[in-house]
């Protein structure tokens, strides 16, 4: 099956695999080469929730490779009405080849994925997982460094709700990497991810602390405050605003370190770090399509051509 | 006096013996023996247990309890031992077994989980990640289940 829910649905091997397709359909991605290899297929973007950057990088990545793309939000259809996800799915079922699905509710995509027998590749489930952005986040990881292997890794922020850390742990301690996480108290990263992290015998620490740990970093992961997700406002203000990232923080870091953000950001990221040799975020978000193409592909059983002219 | 005997011997039914001191009536709830039945059911709590300390004990009249239902007990009493009771003596013994999956037994009870929706109609799935100590999740949205409330959430 082609579906891809958490990256518990990826080897190490596939993982690898499908950063190198991803580089190699790198001129396709950026509109240098056409490269019709999806041509007849049809993607249905299902987005209850807003997005940016995943909708459009899924829809960029679909129509590069010569695909049709239809989209759904819950607003202007059927689900405004009170229809249950498992019959919008048997819709998508009979119009797509394949789906990607972004829900509020956790465990959405995997529900999806037993309801329909066409792929479905998760796009966010609530505070769930985020596979797709951690595939293009080691994307531009591999990028940097050339590798996955044993990297420090610091993620700053909401640990709690925020999906793409969750999944980008999973992913990052299965290639040995050194795991700090740096969040408030009541935004600690969920106690059944930290045990699974550490039964993978993962070294994780646990801080509220970010500065003295930019320097041994590789990686500086930021995640917004997402107040969408706090149950009140008072509980947001607490925290909003406790971490800032600035170009004069990073006078102590690696000359290879790079700051990645899955944005949208607020204040957590300055616009200082922006023009620094370390920022890194809006190569991530663009290397959102070639990642999303090889996924598109393997979710369909496409083979990517080793070279492309 | 052995401490199956305070209360009478049943003629036909199940006994259910090796309760965790206190569980006797989480039991009755999660085989749906709580509310709507008209079978005779006795039951001892906290009784001393040469393995357990403290055990509870059930016993079941006229009603042989199937395999399907006694699964559901590894939740919360995986080391019972069960008798099926026919004519005052015991006919079988049967095992508790936790599968890997629950399907229909428990909900999740994570409020953000999709299958909070009630009109959703997959079934309910949660997963068996460890039996010592216990720990179940969610097959959907991946939350791990108190064990101690999981009987409230009993479908």
């Amino acid at each position: 099956m082609g579906d891809l829910i958490t990256m518990d649905d990826l080897t190490n091997e596939e993982i690898l695999q499908i950063l190198s397709e991803a580089n190699t359909l790198l001129p396709v991605a950026r509109g240098d080469v056409y490269l019709p290899l999806l041509q007849g297929k049809v993607l249905g973007n299902l987005f209850f929730e807003n997005s940016t950057r995943t909708r459009m990088s899924f829809e960029t990545a679909m129509k590069r490779l010569g695909g049709e793309v239809i989209n759904l939000s819950s607003v202007g259809s059927s689900v405004a009405k009170g229809e249950t996800l498992y019959d919008t799915m048997q819709m998508v079922d009979g119009y797509t080849d394949i789906a990607v699905i972004r829900h509020p509710n956790q465990g959405a995509a995997q529900y999806s994925a037993d309801a329909v027998s066409i792929p479905i590749l998760n796009a966010g489930d609530g505070a769930g997982n985020h596979p797709t952005q951690t595939m293009l986040d080691l994307f531009t990881i591999h990028e940097a460094h050339g590798s996955l292997e044993g990297l420090n890794v610091m993620m700053v922020g909401d640990l709690r709700y925020g999906r793409t850390t969750h999944s980008l742990s999973h992913a990052l301690v299965r290639f040995g990497a050194k795991l700090t996480l740096v969040s408030p108290e009541s935004l600690r990263m969920p106690a059944e991810i930290v045990s699974d992290l550490k039964n993978h015998g993962a070294d994780v620490n646990e801080t509220e602390e970010m500065a003295s740990s930019i320097s041994s970093a590789d990686v500086i992961y930021m995640t917004r405050i997402q107040k969408e997700r706090f149950p009140d406002e008072d509980e947001y203000n607490k925290v909003a605003g406790m971490y800032k990232l600035d170009a004069s923080d990073l006078s102590e870091a690696k000359t290879g370190m790079i700051v990645m953000h899955p944005l949208p950001r607020v204040n957590e990221l300055r616009a200082s770090v922006d023009s620094t040799k370390h920022a890194r975020y809006f190569e991530q978000a663009f290397n959102g399509v070639p990642t999303r193409m090889a996924l598109l592909c393997r979710g369909l059983g496409i083979k990517v051509p080793k070279k492309v002219k | 006096m052995s401490e199956m005997r305070r209360v009478t011997a049943i003629c036909n039914g199940t006994a259910i013996d090796h309760i965790p001191s206190g569980h006797a009536l989480q039991v009755l709830k999660m085989l749906r023996f709580d509310v709507g039945r008209s079978n005779p059911i006795s039951m001892v709590m906290n009784v001393p247990s040469g393995k357990m300390g403290r055990k509870d004990v059930l016993k079941i009249e006229d009603r042989e309890l199937n395999q399907e239902e006694l699964d559901r007990l590894a939740l919360i009493a995986p080391k019972a031992s069960v008798a099926i009771i026919r004519n005052y003596s015991v006919a079988e013994k049967r095992t508790i077994e936790l599968g890997s999956e629950l399907i229909n037994i428990v909900k999740c009870s994570f409020s953000n989980c999709i299958t909070q929706n009630d009109r959703e109609p997959l079934p309910h799935k949660l997963k068996i990640i460890s039996s010592e100590p216990m720990e179940i999740r969610c097959s959907y949205c991946g939350k791990n289940q108190d064990i101690d409330e999981i009987v409230d959430y009993i479908i």
